[in-house]
């Protein structure tokens, strides 16, 4: 079950590393049958907590995250206020100090952290939700409804995504970050419906399919009740990498300044921040927070999802 | 009860889908309450498939399936889930049958959902024990489990039992003793001849020619989606007379005769040559047409041509 | 060729615990002898058969020694044995049919095989074509892919490379469980045809499928929950075996010509006990009719007659089977 993402690697359920004596027609104890629901909860947060890529990955977005709820609360400035020392470095007044228009540059941190996150959570969200539809549908009804959505899907993947989302971004006057993240979420989702689709293929051949349908179960009902349960560490994983690809795309159009203006991203600032030629006037203070915690949501989460991976697939384990 | 009729399944192949695959051709038999019927062939020869259009798992190309003279193929909604509460299916793999994230008993959920959202749940679970004690199993030692934690043999008696909940009247049975363990085959076998005393039509889909002999009042010989013989298990099994037939019953491993003896006594020809012939060849010998089964004595059909 | 398996002991590491596959096997395979290894799932039979060529690199090799025409295997170290697989010892793995590359040709994929055992494809090729063409494979069945060919063709294509340096020992696990009927026999005849060729010199069949052996095997040895049952020639196994399992398995296959309303066979009830903590004396108490209060104490796999050779307190005495 290989995937065409990077990061994203190959899944099974988790087992536990013993070969099951398989000497009858077909291993009649089933190659890797999946533990019961609660033991497979623990053995996870066992795995979890042993592999450095999760807990860090998880340590340095879980951090960012919090400063992105409460750094707004520990600094007295607003981030578009006017009436601050010009291109100050870091001081007791100003933590990262200021930007050449006197603006706290640690409050259009946090405040940015805000706007990102909220980007890749709707924006990633969105894409998650009408990738795993798309895939479901396809995946398992085949026929010409797979066909139709299999082209809608080429198209939507093949169009250049951050061309189409400049020029639409450049006409409709984005006015808040829901909205890019709604633009971003449209455009993101085909890599997942593609992967979704396989994986769906696959479980709908398993004669547990076919017993819900003669037990009269709805196409809907086998979706959502027999095989989505199945791929749940999958569609986990594609969520962060949807969440993650959906900060990078909102960064790059804010960096573009095709973002909305009124108020504050990460990626914005570091606009801001290049046509002010901060980096020949040497205010570091100004474009390396953004930069770095752009990389530090994004990394943390790829990073994360590595460590995912480990911990669901026993083969990738250094055990 | 069920009748099929010229039943033909095809599939398209080839670049632009201009070819056709004929994984059934020209099927027609019956199944009456009270028999077990063995559907025998080897791989590809459309056996399973088969099965898939009887439960509606996949549609027929041609001719026609009914099931008390309705025809099945156009049922939906509302009378499909009817006619399963008649029909119901057993298959090969008891590990794959389950949903590995629940436990065993969600089979009896879905069924319960579906068919007896009524019950209240000291009927309910009355029914259920009544149906897992037919087939011979403790409920205490097997509804509170996870699939990985019970045995072949205990999964597909469970879906027998699922089936059983429904009064069903006909039960297709694909290949569901392979992959038990010898000590346990015979168990499930022995179950079947029970629930056959009882009324059940079934229809045995298996492989294994002594299985079928063993179990089976009627039996079918496929071969790349054509039936070559039909007829009483005891003439086709006693008095084989197609070639094919008879190289089938010559390969059967026996545990106090060897092959060379078998192959004497059936008259077959040399196993491997066949072997090979077929792996060369992609037609059946006998030609494209419609195959017509004539018959060679009382309740023993063969199909004419050569092989 | 000889093989001597002293006390072998195989065991897999899990979570649980060791998991004891094979616990104390002790046998011999003479000169041209094809023995069967027959057992029910979970019995070790697989392990015991990959154990002698340390085909899985999950086991562990906890006590007995495998010797072969004298000489020890080093089946507890994985590179040392790489000198001994493909030339001595060589196995037709269990899911070998499913095993195939794909994306190779069978051609490309035989020579990469060859390559990677460092020896040059060119000196054996020859002989590798004439030994398909035995098995009644054309030459093209080379520049094919895996999935052009038949379960059986690809059986036989493979039952060709393993044996292709003319090992002295053939572990063949499962191969004929996934065939149909007719194929079945073709690969069966055709293994016992590659002993008396002389392309291999001795060989183990690993099946489930007690009728099979009966077909072609000199010797069948049963194995149990771990524990070796029974060894003895296979015409004396099927006609009078002495331990009870295998008599009771024996009574519970349906034969072509048993009809269920003439005779009701019946099957063993209960399950084999786990392998990870297994109970004391003999594995097969809770399931034997004949259980008494010795077999809380491990009955030996001793000689009953010559050739015949079995682990249980009742079958010592004289008794019939």
């Amino acid at each position: 079950m290989a995937v065409s993402k990077p990061g994203a690697g190959v899944m099974t359920t988790a087992g536990a590393p013993v070969p099951a004596e398989a000497t009858g027609p077909i291993s009649p104890q089933g190659a890797p049958a999946a533990a019961p629901i609660t033991a497979r909860r623990s053995e996870f947060l066992y795995f979890a907590f042993r592999n450095w890529k999760f807990v860090v990955g998880l340590a340095v977005v879980l951090f960012l995250f919090a400063l992105a709820i409460f750094g707004p609360m520990l600094t007295p400035h607003e981030p578009l206020e006017f009436g601050g020392p010009t291109d100050q470095a870091p001081s007791s007044d100003y933590w990262f100090g200021t930007t050449s228009f006197g603006q706290d540059v640690f409050s259009q941190f946090v405040h940015g952290l805000r706007a990102t996150f909220l980007v890749g959570l709707v924006g990633g969200g969105i894409a998650w939700l009408i990738g795993a539809t798309v895939g479901f549908t396809a995946g398992y009804r085949s026929g010409w409804l797979d066909d139709v959505l299999n082209m809608i899907t080429n198209v939507v993947l093949v169009i250049p995504t951050l061309a189409i989302l400049i020029i639409v971004a450049a006409y409709v006057n984005v006015h808040s970050y829901a909205t890019e993240a709604i633009l971003v979420g449209l455009t993101s989702w085909p890599w997942a419906a593609r992967a979704v689709r396989a994986q769906t293929f696959t479980l709908k051949t398993r004669e547990f399919v076919d017993i819900a349908r003669i037990s009269g179960r709805r196409t809907r009902q086998i979706i959502t009740t027999e095989i989505a349960p199945n791929m749940s560490s999958y569609l986990l994983m594609m969520f962060i990498l949807l969440f993650g690809g959906a900060i990078l795309i909102g960064a790059s159009l804010d960096f573009l300044g095709l973002g909305p203006s009124e108020s504050m991203s990460l990626g914005l600032m570091m606009n801001n921040a290049f046509l002010s030629s901060a980096l020949l006037l040497g205010s570091w203070w100004w474009f390396i927070p953004p930069g770095v915690g752009i990389i530090g949501i994004v990394g943390g989460l790829y990073v994360m999802n590595v460590g995912l991976d480990e911990i669901f697939n026993p083969r990738l384990r250094d055990m | 009860m069920l009748e099929l009729d010229t039943c033909c399944k095809s599939y398209r192949t080839g670049a632009f889908g201009s070819g056709e695959l004929l994984a059934v051709r020209d099927v027609s038999f019956a199944v009456t309450p009270g028999e077990v019927v063995s559907l025998i062939g080897e791989s590809g020869s459309g056996k399973s498939t088969i099965g898939k259009m009887i439960l509606r798992l996949m549609p027929t190309s041609r001719g026609s399936i009914t099931f008390d003279g309705m025809d099945i193929s156009t049922l939906t909604g509302r009378k499909l889930k009817e006619y399963y509460a008649d029909v119901q299916g057993v298959f090969q793999d008891p590990f794959s049958s389950y949903n590995p994230i629940f436990k065993a008993s969600h089979v009896f959920a879905m069924l319960r959902n579906e068919y007896f959202a009524g019950l209240s749940s000291s009927e309910w679970n009355a029914k259920l024990e009544r149906s897992l004690e037919a087939v011979s199993l403790n409920p205490g030692d097997v509804l509170n489990k996870y699939p990985h934690q019970l045995s072949g043999g205990q999964l597909q008696r469970m879906l027998i039992a699922r089936a059983l909940l429904l009064q069903i009247r006909l039960l297709v049975a694909d290949e569901i003793i392979s992959m038990l363990d010898a000590s346990t085959r015979i168990d499930v076998l022995n179950l079947l001849g029970d629930l056959k005393a009882r009324g059940l039509g079934i229809l045995f889909i298996t492989h294994d020619l002594s299985l079928g002999n063993y179990i089976s009042e009627r039996t079918m010989i496929l071969r790349r989606g054509r039936i070559v013989e039909m007829g009483a298990t005891e003439k086709v099994f006693g008095n084989p007379l197609h070639p094919y037939t008879k190289m089938l019953i010559a390969s059967v491993p026996h545990l106090h005769k060897k092959w060379d003896q078998i192959e004497r006594e059936v008259g077959a020809s040399d196993v491997l040559e066949h072997v090979l012939r077929e792996e060369r060849t992609d037609e059946p010998g006998d030609g494209n047409g419609v195959a017509r089964l004539e018959q060679a004595e009382l309740d023993h059909f063969v199909a004419l041509g050569s092989d | 060729m000889s093989l001597r398996v002293d006390d072998l002991a195989v065991y897999y590491q899990s979570l649980r615990g060791d998991v004891k596959a094979v616990d104390g096997a002790t046998f011999q395979i003479s000169d041209g002898e094809i023995m069967g290894l027959a057992g029910e799932s979970g019995c070790g039979k697989s392990t015991l058969g990959k154990s002698l060529i340390r085909f899985d690199a999950r086991m562990r090799h906890v006590a007995g020694s495998v010797e072969l025409d004298g000489r020890k295997l080093p089946i507890s170290d994985d590179s040392k044995m790489n000198a001994f697989r493909f030339k001595e010892v060589s196995i037709i793995p269990q899911y070998a049919l499913s095993a195939l590359n794909p994306t190779r040709r069978i051609g490309t994929m035989a020579t990469e095989l060859l390559r990677s055992r460092n020896i040059e494809p060119d000196t054996v090729l020859p002989e590798f074509k004439r030994r398909l063409k035995l098995v009644g494979l054309d030459q093209d069945v080379l520049d094919r892919f895996p999935i052009e060919l038949s379960g059986g063709m690809k059986q036989r294509v493979v039952m060709v490379l393993s044996s292709l340096l003319d090992p002295s020992l053939l572990i063949a696990d499962e191969v004929t469980s996934a065939l149909d009927v007719s194929t079945q026999r073709a690969v069966s005849e055709l293994l016992v045809e590659f002993r008396d060729r002389g392309f291999v010199k001795s060989m183990i069949v690993i099946t489930h499928d007690l009728s099979v052996l009966y077909q072609i095997a000199d010797t069948i040895l049963i194995m149990y929950a771990g524990k070796l049952a029974e060894k003895a020639p296979a015409e004396t196994v099927v006609t009078s075996p002495r331990h009870p399992y295998t008599q009771l398995l024996l009574s519970s296959l349906p034969e072509v010509g048993v009809r269920y309303a003439e005779k009701r066979l019946s099957g063993i009830p209960g399950r084999p006990p786990p392998l990870i903590d297994p109970p004391t004396g003999c594995r097969f108490k809770t399931r034997c009719p004949l259980a008494f209060a010795k077999c809380d104490e491990e009955p030996p796999f001793a000689s009953l007659e010559p050739g015949h050779l079995a682990a249980c307190w009742k079958a010592e005495k004289a008794e019939a089977a």
